[in-house]
């Protein structure tokens, strides 16, 4: 699979070659996990088992919490009690579901913050970023759904903006949130698709991660220097990388299990932390919560769809031109989307020849940045709309789009990049002199 | 450079705690509540009182729907001994759809839900109420003191002024824990409103806190187990997390080209 030059699995016993030539799944699963892995990953490197690991037990929870919750507008509320109160260890597997699509944004916010500072997206590896970039939409789509499904406050309301933002679209979106509804408002139509396609997603999610690995088996990993690995002999290849097994899944299932240490702690002694108290009000049409709140992880986009006011100039001028069609809140709806659409579009964005931010000294500051720009978004995102949330908000919002779209490809013509080590062995050897 | 970013993320966390003890938000004050912190523990007598304070004032008006007779006797709950709660069932009158008439309470039947609609179901009251916010919206106050659902039910129970006013036919009461300052429950709780048994202390803060307790134990009844349940998955990550650094450190020691002790 890699082009990586490696050892490949050859059957030996005749059980084995019968298997093999009708279906080589042994050797499939022997290049995935020998694959040829750059020997200097650093720990920035463990979340892509920390991310495969949340998706099992999302699924696995999520299979079993199926098993005795009810997508009726009058029973959800209450069976999610029945869950918590009546169902053996239902609490547990409830509140480990509830804060594993928490862990599951934590980790995919390092996993994508990381490939944007490393340049993991540049070529070679543009349809490996493309192709996360749409896991992490369909994360967010699944996470959105999930949250609707208790039939809490929280869940109503979201339910109600979320919806609304695509009757922002003009012309066609009141009918388009009416066909998303399933009627004029959130009702029992609703809840029933949403749970349908809740439990539909995390298998395109799978689907989706499949072909995230093989992209990236097919280029070879990236790595902290971006220096690509040697591949003109099988020897030369072997003085760059360590086999996947057993090397880095022990690496990674270590940080895992670190990382488990602190998750269940979580859901051991603080379940109820990252949640909003709101959502154990039941759902009530005729009461709006006074602040509806998204949950942590979409707060910096909610934030970005916030700041696009009819009080900023841009806005203004955009409606202007556009005689009035795209109005503050359809604006607001393009902004953030758009926001996402700038990150994906990051392969074409970034001019620099050097790939690891490492060698980049303008860009490590502008870098640092915007990940205090998203901490920023993220904090606003909670907060009321009075000043000086919104100027914080709209500032933070056009620094995003600015790092995307103005100084990513100024700085590749701006910038003096330092120079990497001419291969991954001699970085390796930096960091460890005694390495044979 | 992640590193930094870290050391930078830590540094003002710390340096934003120094306001976290000033940050009093609507006069809710901490308790020290027997079931706080990961080794807490619901106390059996505080329960019981708060059932009783339940029973002899709040269950006039409130429900508390979601919660069945029979887990009054759990462990980790008010565990009252199985006759008593029986007996505790008994005095409710619940409607049986088989008979249609109204018969007395059984274990499996659930509290009913409260005689005024108006008075929100008790059942989930401490966790849907978030007593400590702030400061700024980071959310640190809540991770030093909890969510503080229990602390604002007994803010709200002891904070009437005694004003009152009248809007729109509803007298509303002044209270200065409650959002806007106005309730339209009239206080409930007086001091010396139940007689607890062992002569232990009725005084307004006494039968609030107990209250809070026993609401709090309705709102999380699997409390005690979950924390226990923590407590060993957390265990068994740290044993898992030695064995696997010790792994890892021996099988990349030759290839780092550093001894294995």
């Amino acid at each position: 699979m890699s082009g990586i030059p490696h050892d490949h699995y050859e059957p030996k016993s005749d059980g084995e070659k019968w298997l093999d030539s009708r279906l080589p799944i042994v050797g499939l699963i022997y290049n995935t996990i020998m694959i040829p892995t750059p020997k200097n990953l650093n720990w920035m490197w463990i979340w892509g088992i920390v991310l495969a690991f949340c998706l099992v037990l999302q699924i696995v929870t999520g299979i079993i919490l199926a098993m005795h919750y009810t997508p009726h507008v009058d029973l959800a509320f209450a069976s999610i009690e029945h869950i918590m109160r009546n169902v053996n260890g239902g609490h547990f597997i409830r509140y480990v579901h509830m804060n594993g699509a928490a862990l599951f944004f934590f980790a995919v916010y390092i996993h994508i913050f990381r490939g944007l500072y490393y340049g993991s997206y540049k070529a070679p590896r543009e349809i490996t970023w493309v192709i996360g970039m749409m896991i992490y939409l369909a994360m967010m789509a699944t996470g959105f759904l999930g949250y609707v499904l208790p039939w809490g406050q929280m869940s109503f309301w979201g339910a109600t903006v979320i919806t609304g933002l695509f009757g922002a679209i003009p012309f066609i979106g009141d009918a388009i949130q009416t066909w998303l509804l399933g009627g004029p408002a959130v009702d029992n139509a609703t809840l029933n698709r949403f749970f349908s396609l809740h439990y539909l997603l995390p298998f395109v999610i799978a689907a989706l991660v499949a072909l995230h690995i093989w992209a990236f088996h097919t280029t070879g990993n990236s790595n902290p220097t971006g220096v690509e690995v040697r591949r003109g002999s099988k020897e030369e290849a072997e003085k760059d990388t360590l086999p996947f097994w057993p090397y880095f899944v022990i690496k990674d299932l270590f940080a895992l299990a670190v990382i488990l240490v602190i998750f269940f702690a979580v859901v051991g002694f603080m379940p109820n932390y990252l949640g909003h108290p709101d959502n154990y009000i039941e759902a009530n049409p005729l009461v709006t919560p006074a602040h509806i709140v998204p949950e942590w992880y979409y707060l910096p986009f909610y934030a970005i769809l916030r700041a696009f006011t009819a009080d900023v100039w841009v806005v203004q001028l955009v409606s202007w031109i556009t005689g009035g069609i795209v109005d503050a809140k359809f604006f607001g709806v393009v902004a953030m989307f758009g926001a996402i659409g700038v990150m994906v579009a990051a392969p074409w964005l970034d001019t620099s020849s050097t790939r690891s931010g490492r060698f980049r000294p303008m860009f490590k500051m502008w870098f640092a940045l915007l990940a205090i720009d998203f901490v920023v978004l993220m904090w606003v995102g909670a907060r009321d709309t009075e000043f000086p949330h919104d100027w914080i908000s709209l500032i933070g919002s056009t620094y995003w789009f600015a790092y995307f779209l103005v100084i990513l490809p100024l700085m590749g013509v701006l910038e003096k990049p330092t120079t990497p080590p001419a291969t991954i062995e001699e970085d390796f050897k930096s960091h460890y002199p005694d390495a044979k | 450079m992640f590193k930094k970013l870290a050391i930078t993320a830590v540094t003002a966390l710390t340096l934003s705690v120094g306001g976290v003890a000033a940050s009093e938000s609507g006069g809710i004050h901490d308790v020290a509540f027997s079931f706080e912190g990961p080794f807490g523990k619901f106390d059996e007598d505080q329960l019981q009182r708060g059932l009783q304070v339940y029973t002899e004032v709040c269950s006039a008006c409130h429900g508390l729907q979601y919660v069945a007779f029979r887990t009054l006797a759990d462990e980790g709950g008010p565990a009252l001994p199985e006759d008593q709660m029986r007996a505790y069932a008994a005095q409710f009158d619940i409607y049986d759809a088989e008979t249609d008439e109204d018969l007395p309470g059984k274990p499996t039947d659930f509290f009913p839900v409260g005689g005024d609609e108006n008075a929100p179901d008790l059942s989930l009251m401490a966790k849907k109420r978030a007593g400590f916010h702030g400061p700024y919206g980071t959310g640190l106050s809540q991770l030093f003191k909890g969510m503080g659902g229990p602390e604002y039910i007994v803010a709200i129970l002891a904070s009437y002024t005694g004003e009152e006013k009248e809007e729109a036919g509803t007298t509303f009461y002044e209270n200065t824990a409650f959002p806007g300052g106005w309730i339209a429950m009239s206080p409930p709780l007086a001091g010396e409103d139940v007689e607890f048994a062992g002569g232990v202390p009725n005084d307004l803060q006494n039968e609030a806190e107990d209250l809070a307790a026993f609401l709090m134990w309705t709102a999380e009844p699997k409390m005690m187990a979950r924390q226990h349940a923590g407590f060993v998955a957390v265990l068994l990550m740290v044993l898992l997390s030695v064995l696997l650094y010790l792994t890892n450190k021996k099988i990349w020691a030759p290839v780092k080209g550093k001894d294995f002790v």
